[in-house]
C-alpha cells in the first residue's frame, strides 16, 4: 500500500528531475540498458536514484561520540567511497544514513541527512519508510537460512503487500541477475539462502536489497570475507547497479575503492578515544592521486594501516 | 573388572607413561568411574524395576490396560485411561496457555524491554521456577480457586457453558484448575528456554531484515521467529513433558476421580496423581502391578518427548540455560 503510494509519487516526479539527471556526465540510463534487463516489469517503475545531503552529523553510542561533524554530499548515480582506519566511524556513519544506526543500543546522532531535500530524521518521518528508499548490505553476508533463495529475494517485497506470482518471478530473475548471481543459481531457486558460497551468498544480499527498489544502496565492505574472485563480481555488479543506483560503500581495499568509486571519502581518528571526523572527500582521481593532506596521503599510499 | 577399569583408565599410552604413579590422580579417576557408572546402573534399575513390577498388571490386562475406563481395586479391574485422559489434557491446555504467554514475555524481553527490565523479570521468572511444587498446590487450592470460583466463574460459565468441554457446574477441586496452575508452573520453563533461543538469534538477521523496510513486529515475525522455531518448539515441548511429570501440585487439587471427564470444570485424575494419592494403600495381586504399569507408561512418554525437547534446543539456542 505504502509503497505503491511512494512508486506512484515518484513517476511524476521523475519527469522533472529527469534534466538534472541528465545534467550529471556519465549518467548512461538513457543509452544503455542494465545487464540483466530482460524482466524489466520493475525496472520500468524502478528506483530513481537519489542525492543525499549530510549537514553536521555526530554519531553517538550513549555518551561516546563516534563520529563528528561530517558533512557531505551524495552524487546519485555515482559510487562514494568510504575509507580510513579501522575504528574511525565508517560503519557508524553508513549504518546513520538509513537510520539503522538507532537500531544498536544507544545509537542516537545530531545533525541533518537529507534524501533528495527531506530531512530523513524529521519526527514525522517513519524509519521503514526511509530503510525501503535507502537499502543496505552488510560486511556479513546474512541472507535468511530458513527461507529458499527465490523467498531471500522477495522478503523486502512480501513485507510491502501481495505480488503475483509471475510478478514476483520476474524481479527474482531480473535482481538476481543485476546482481550477478542468475547464471550460478537459477536451477535451485528452491535450495536454501545458506546452501551457498559465501560470495555467493552475499550476491544473494545484494540482490534481495535490490528488490526493494531502493534509490540509495549503502554496502559495508561486501567483500571483505569474500576471495578475490567473488570480490570482482561484487565490483562489477556495482558498476552495473549505479546507472540506477546511488551507490556508497565502504571499503579497505584501496584499489578497489580508487577502481570503482567516483567520490571518496576519508575518514580519518586523531587519537584514540576521539570521535572520527570526514578528514577529506572529493574526488576518488583527486584523493588518490594529489590528496590535500597528509595523512590522506599516507593512509591511501600505504603508509598508514 | 579390574582389568576392565585399568583399560578405562589407560585409555592413550602417552597419558598413562606421563601420569604412571601419581596415585592422587588414579584414586581421582576410579572414584569419577565409580561414581558415573553407579549413577547409569542407579537409571538402569529403575527402569527395569518400573517394567518388571508392571509385567503381571499387563500379562492381565494387555493392551486393554491403556483402553478400559474402569479403575476398580476392589473388583480387580484396571484401566488407565482416565489417567491417560487426564494428563494428556490438563498438559496440553496447559502448554497451549502457557506456550503464547511464555514466548510473548520471552520476546517482550529480548526484543523489546531494557536491559534493565530483562535482567530483573528474567531472575523473576527463575525464581518462579524454583517454587516447590506442593506450594503451587496450596496456593491452587487455598488462593487460585476460591479465586476463580468468585471472580472468573460468573462470567466464564455464561461466556463458554454452552461449548462441550465446558459444560456443568464449575467446581474449585477440578480439571480446570489443576489445567491453570500447572501452566503458571510451566510458564517459567517457556519463558527462560525462549529468551535463550531467542537471544541467540543472530544480531545480523534482524538487521537484515530491518533494512528491507520491515517494522519491528514483521522483524521478529519473518526473521528472528522462523530463526529460533526449532528451539522454541523444544521449550514447548520440554513444558509439555514437565506438565505431564508434574504431580504434587496436580494430586492436590485435580480432585482425583478416576473416570473420564466430559468437561474440564469436572474433577479427574491423571497418571502422575494416581500413583501419588494410591499407592499407600496398593495390595491385591493386580493393584500394585497397574501403578507400575501406570508410572511405566508415563515414563516412557516423558522421557520421549524430553529427549525430543533437548534435541531441538540444542541445535538452536545458546549459552547457558537459566533457570531450568
Ligand atoms: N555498538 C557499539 N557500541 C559502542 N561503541 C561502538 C559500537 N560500535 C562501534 N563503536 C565504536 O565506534 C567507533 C567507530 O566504530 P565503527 O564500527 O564505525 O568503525 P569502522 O570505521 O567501521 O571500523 P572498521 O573499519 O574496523 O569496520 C569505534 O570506536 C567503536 O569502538
Ligand atoms: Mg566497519
Amino acid at each position: 500500500m505504502e509503497r505503491n503510494k511512494t512508486r506512484a509519487d515518484n513517476q511524476p516526479s521523475g519527469s522533472h528531475e529527469d534534466p538534472r539527471l541528465e545534467s550529471q556526465p556519465g549518467n548512461r540510463d538513457g543509452q544503455q540498458k542494465p545487464a540483466g534487463a530482460q524482466g524489466q516489469t520493475s525496472g520500468a517503475s524502478g528506483a530513481q536514484a537519489q542525492s543525499m545531503e549530510v549537514q553536521g552529523l555526530n554519531c553517538f553510542y550513549g555518551g561516546f561520540k563516534a563520529v563528528t561533524d561530517v558533512d557531505m554530499t551524495i552524487r546519485p548515480n555515482k559510487i562514494t567511497a568510504l575509507i580510513g582506519p579501522s575504528g574511525c566511524g565508517k560503519s557508524t556513519f553508513l549504518r546513520a544514513l538509513n537510520r539503522m544506526h538507532e537500531v544498536t543500543r544507544g545509537g542516537r546522532i545530531e545533525g541533518k541527512v537529507l534524501l533528495d531535500g527531506e530531512d530523513i530524521y524529521a519526527p514525522n518521518v517513519d524509519p521503514v519508510q526511509v530503510r525501503r528508499k535507502i537499502g543496505m548490505v552488510f560486511q556479513k553476508p546474512n541472507p535468511f537460512p530458513t527461507m529458499t533463495i527465490y523467498d531471500n529475494v522477495v522478503a523486502g517485497l512480501k513485507l510491502a503487500g501481495s505480488h503475483k506470482k509471475s510478478e514476483l518471478d520476474d524481479i527474482v530473475e531480473d535482481k538476481l541477475r543485476q546482481a550477478a548471481l542468475w547464471d550460478e543459481v537459477k536451477d535451485k531457486l528452491s535450495a536454501g539462502g545458506t546452501d551457498l558460497s559465501g560470495g555467493q551468498q552475499q550476491r544473494l544480499c545484494i540482490a534481495r536489497t535490490l528488490a526493494v527498489e531502493p534509490e540509495v544502496i549503502l554496502l559495508d565492505e561486501p567483500a571483505s570475507a569474500l576471495d578475490p574472485m567473488s570480490s570482482m563480481k561484487i565490483e562489477d555488479a556495482m558498476q552495473d547497479l549505479k546507472k540506477r543506483y546511488t551507490l556508497i560503500i565502504v571499503t579497505h581495499n584501496m584499489q578497489q575503492a580508487s577502481r570503482s568509486s567516483d567520490y571518496t571519502g576519508f575518514f580519518y581518528i586523531e587519537a584514540m578515544g576521539e570521535p572520527g571526523q570526514l578528514w577529506e572527500f572529493g574526488e576518488t582521481e583527486q584523493i588518490f592521486s594529489n590528496p590535500e593532506r597528509q595523512q590522506t596521503e599516507d593512509y591511501v599510499t600505504g603508509k598508514m594501516g | 573388572m579390574l582389568n576392565m577399569l585399568s583399560a578405562m583408565l589407560g585409555r592413550t599410552t602417552i597419558v598413562k607413561e606421563a601420569r604412571r604413579g601419581n596415585v592422587g590422580d588414579i584414586i581421582y579417576r576410579v572414584l569419577a568411574y565409580a561414581f558415573g557408572l553407579s549413577f547409569l546402573f542407579l537409571t538402569l534399575w529403575i527402569i527395569f524395576e518400573l517394567a518388571y513390577q508392571a509385567i503381571p498388571a499387563f500379562q492381565e490386562f494387555g493392551f486393554e490396560f491403556f483402553w478400559s475406563t474402569t479403575w476398580d481395586p476392589v473388583a480387580g479391574q484396571f484401566g488407565a485411561l482416565p489417567a491417560i485422559q487426564g494428563t494428556l489434557v490438563t498438559a496440553f491446555i496447559a502448554m497451549a496457555l502457557a506456550g503464547p504467554i511464555g514466548i510473548g514475555i520471552a520476546a517482550f524481553l529480548v526484543e523489546i524491554a531494557p536491559r534493565r527490565v530483562d535482567r530483573v523479570v528474567g531472575f523473576l521468572v527463575e525464581m518462579l521456577a524454583a517454587i516447590p511444587s506442593v506450594v503451587y498446590g496450596l496456593w491452587g487450592i487455598f488462593v487460585l480457586a476460591p479465586f476463580l470460583r468468585t471472580y472468573v466463574e460468573p462470567w466464564l460459565i455464561p461466556a463458554v457453558g454452552w461449548l462441550p468441554f465446558f459444560s456443568g457446574p464449575f467446581r474449585g477441586y477440578s480439571v480446570f484448575t489443576a489445567s491453570l496452575v500447572l501452566t503458571i508452573m510451566i510458564l517459567p520453563t517457556v519463558a527462560a528456554i525462549s529468551r535463550n533461543v531467542l537471544r541467540a538469534v543472530p544480531m545480523e538477521q534482524r538487521e537484515a531484515m530491518l533494512a528491507l523496510g520491515s517494522t519491528r513486529w514483521e522483524m521478529f515475525s519473518q526473521a528472528v521467529l522462523p530463526y529460533a522455531k526449532g528451539g522454541i518448539i523444544g521449550a514447548l515441548a520440554l513444558a509439555l513433558g514437565r506438565a505431564a511429570g508434574e504431580t504434587m501440585a496436580v494430586t492436590i487439587i485435580i480432585g482425583n476421580a478416576r473416570r473420564i471427564f466430559e468437561s474440564v470444570f469436572e474433577q479427574g485424575v491423571t497418571m502422575a496423581s494416581i500413583i501419588a494419592a494410591n499407592f499407600t494403600d496398593a495390595s491385591g495381586a493386580l493393584y500394585r502391578p497397574s501403578l507400575f504399569l501406570v508410572g511405566f507408561t508415563l515414563f516412557l512418554i516423558t522421557f520421549t518427548i524430553n529427549v525430543i525437547a533437548r534435541l531441538l534446543i540444542k541445535a538452536t539456542s545458546s549459552g547457558p540455560e537459566g533457570g531450568v
